[in-house]
């Protein structure tokens, strides 16, 4: 067995004195499409800036491709899309191209250019989410769902092996949704990467993922989809501490 | 009209570092608009005025003193950049608050000095306002330095900075060292402040830096774009502005600005006219 590419062991975490994670221990085996799920206030976010440090635990390790995350430094193998990537800097006038491009920034490393190459590779990113036809376009003038597919993009481009998108399809259309699905699909099987996807949208993910994790302070749930599915609605609502229906497709 | 600026030595000097502050100011400029920066502009010019100061008191009050006020004010300067990178960091949530801190210490420093070197005279009424006959051989040189600084930094580090202004969250998951481009960005501004405040002075530096910025935010597509056109307007604004402040014998302080607001004004309608054009056509 390979490494698993994240290791959380006993990690705690308190904003202040309030305490949101309480000692989680967990893995994401290589290759797997690791769906993370929760009620508002879980603490998903929370874990996911644990593992791109963030934040850092209060106490617990963690590792990264099997290395302490003190000590790790290849940071452009991970590509990551934050919940907030569609509050940046709105005024901040870049073209898609050049938003595409700066996800190769740290990957390229310092006192290198960009070459045709590289610039390539980002016209491909643009292609995958579907952003061609904007690519010269400045990143503030596009609509919500459009911005959130170029840091999508942004994130692919690097050619990460472990992918951390925290609910990058909120304003995605529902046509886009499917086919960002389906592209994550295909990087996990086709390419090997490993995905960790945090998403409210149960439905569509538990016909992907290949693990489910439920978080609510605490793991209260980790195993196959099927396995989640078959959870009855009483032992979801524990989980989430409050009755909840399953989500199917209600697009 | 350019002959006599071209014919006249000190003149000579005023017209080349005036075109090597229209390339660097709005390059840096460029930058720290879109940082939401602009303040630290303001910040940073006062502290190097408190520099001036004290170099003038230096130059009156001990004999032969080898720092002259160009060289104390690119020191503080260069000192206030670090300090407010560091208070920043103490202030995390209250980023903003380095300015005025900053900013008042600056001026603070700046009134001590300049009564202790026994008040206002017309030296410190040029380093306010910009003066177009004050450039010496040895400042000009100092000045090409830090322009050639200037360029091969950003040159060299283009990608980070944009990176790290765009979007700080992701420039540090992925790994790019925030904080020393950080602290690069902030020592190149006070260079280029230094640079510049001989001819268009404390009080209206940080205004070469962001006036042309703003005027092509309005018109680029994309941020290298919007950088070039940054560069053509400051140039066109030093350009116009040194040669006519110099035979209506105004500070070209001034009168670079009241370019630059022009130009900011004709974009601000160029932009309309387009927008209203393309209305029609629909
Ligand atoms: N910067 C912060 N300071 C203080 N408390 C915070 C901060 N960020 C989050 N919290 C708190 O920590 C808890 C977990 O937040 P977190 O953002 O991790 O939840 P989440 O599972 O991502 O929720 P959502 O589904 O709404 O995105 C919440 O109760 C929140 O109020
Ligand atoms: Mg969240």
């Amino acid at each position: 067995m390979s490494k698993p590419i994240i290791t959380m062991s006993n990690i705690n975490y308190a904003y202040d004195n309030k305490k949101v994670l309480k000692d989680i221990n967990f893995e994401v085996p290589r290759g797997s499409f690791m769906g993370l799920i929760g009620p508002n206030g879980g603490g998903k976010t929370t874990l996911i800036k644990l593992i791109v440090r963030l934040l850092k635990p209060d106490n617990g390790s963690i590792q990264l491709f099997g290395e302490a995350i003190e000590k790790y430094h290849k940071w452009n193998k991970i590509g990551f899309v934050s919940q907030k990537s569609n509050s940046f800097n709105k005024g901040f006038p870049a073209t898609v191209f050049e938003v595409v491009s700066m996800g190769l920034t740290a990957k390229i490393g310092y006192f290198k250019f960009l070459t045709k190459k590289h610039k390539n590779k980002v016209l491909h990113a643009i292609d995958q989410v579907g952003m061609l036809d904007y690519a010269y376009q400045n990143i503030g003038n596009l609509s919500g769902g459009q911005q959130q597919r170029v840091f999508i993009s942004r994130a692919l481009v690097s050619d990460p092996e472990l992918l951390i998108l925290d609910e990058p399809t909120v304003g995605v259309d529902y046509e886009n949704v499917k086919r960002f699905y389906e592209l994550l699909h295909e990087l996990n099987e086709k390419r090997d990467i490993t995905l960790l996807l945090v998403t409210h949208d149960t439905g569509t993910m538990t016909e992907h993922a290949t693990d489910i994790v439920c978080l609510n302070q605490t793991l209260h749930f980790h195993g196959k989809p099927e396995e989640y599915t078959s959870l009855s609605e009483a032992e979801l609502s524990r989980f989430y501490g409050h009755p909840v229906n399953v989500i199917t497709h209600d697009h | 009209m350019i002959a006599d600026f071209l014919e006249f030595d000190f003149l000579r000097h005023t017209f080349f570092t005036g075109l090597l502050i229209g390339l660097i100011a709005p390059l840096l400029g460029a930058f720290i608009v879109v940082r939401r920066l602009s303040l630290i502009a303001d910040a940073l010019s006062h502290v190097t005025l408190a520099g001036i100061a004290f170099g003038l008191f230096l130059e009156k009050k001990v004999l032969g003193a080898i720092i002259t006020p160009f060289y104390s004010g690119l020191t503080f300067s260069v000192i206030g950049s670090i300090f407010i990178e560091k208070l920043r960091t103490v202030y995390k949530d209250y980023q903003e608050l380095a300015i005025p801190i900053i900013l008042s210490g600056g001026v603070g420093l700046s009134v001590i000095f300049i009564s202790l070197a026994n008040g206002f005279n017309t030296d410190i009424f040029n380093y306010l306002f910009g003066s177009a006959s004050a450039i010496s051989q040895k400042d000009f040189f100092t000045i090409i330095v830090i322009s050639i600084i200037i360029l091969f930094s950003i040159g060299l580090f283009y990608k980070e900075l944009m990176t790290l202004s765009f979007d700080e969250e992701h420039a540090t998951v992925s790994g790019i060292h925030s904080k020393r481009i950080h602290l690069l960005f902030i020592v190149l501004t006070a260079l280029v402040i230094a640079a510049s405040i001989r001819i268009v002075g404390v009080l209206l530096v940080s205004a070469l830096m962001t006036l042309p910025v703003a005027a092509s935010m309005r018109l680029a597509r994309g941020f290298k774009q919007m950088i070039i056109l940054s560069i053509i307007f400051g140039e066109a604004a030093v350009i116009t502005g040194l040669i006519s402040g110099y035979y209506l014998s105004m500070p070209p302080g001034g009168t670079i600005v009241v370019v630059s607001i022009i130009i900011l004004l004709l974009s601000i309608s160029v932009k309309r006219f387009n927008f209203k054009r393309g209305e029609l056509e629909k």
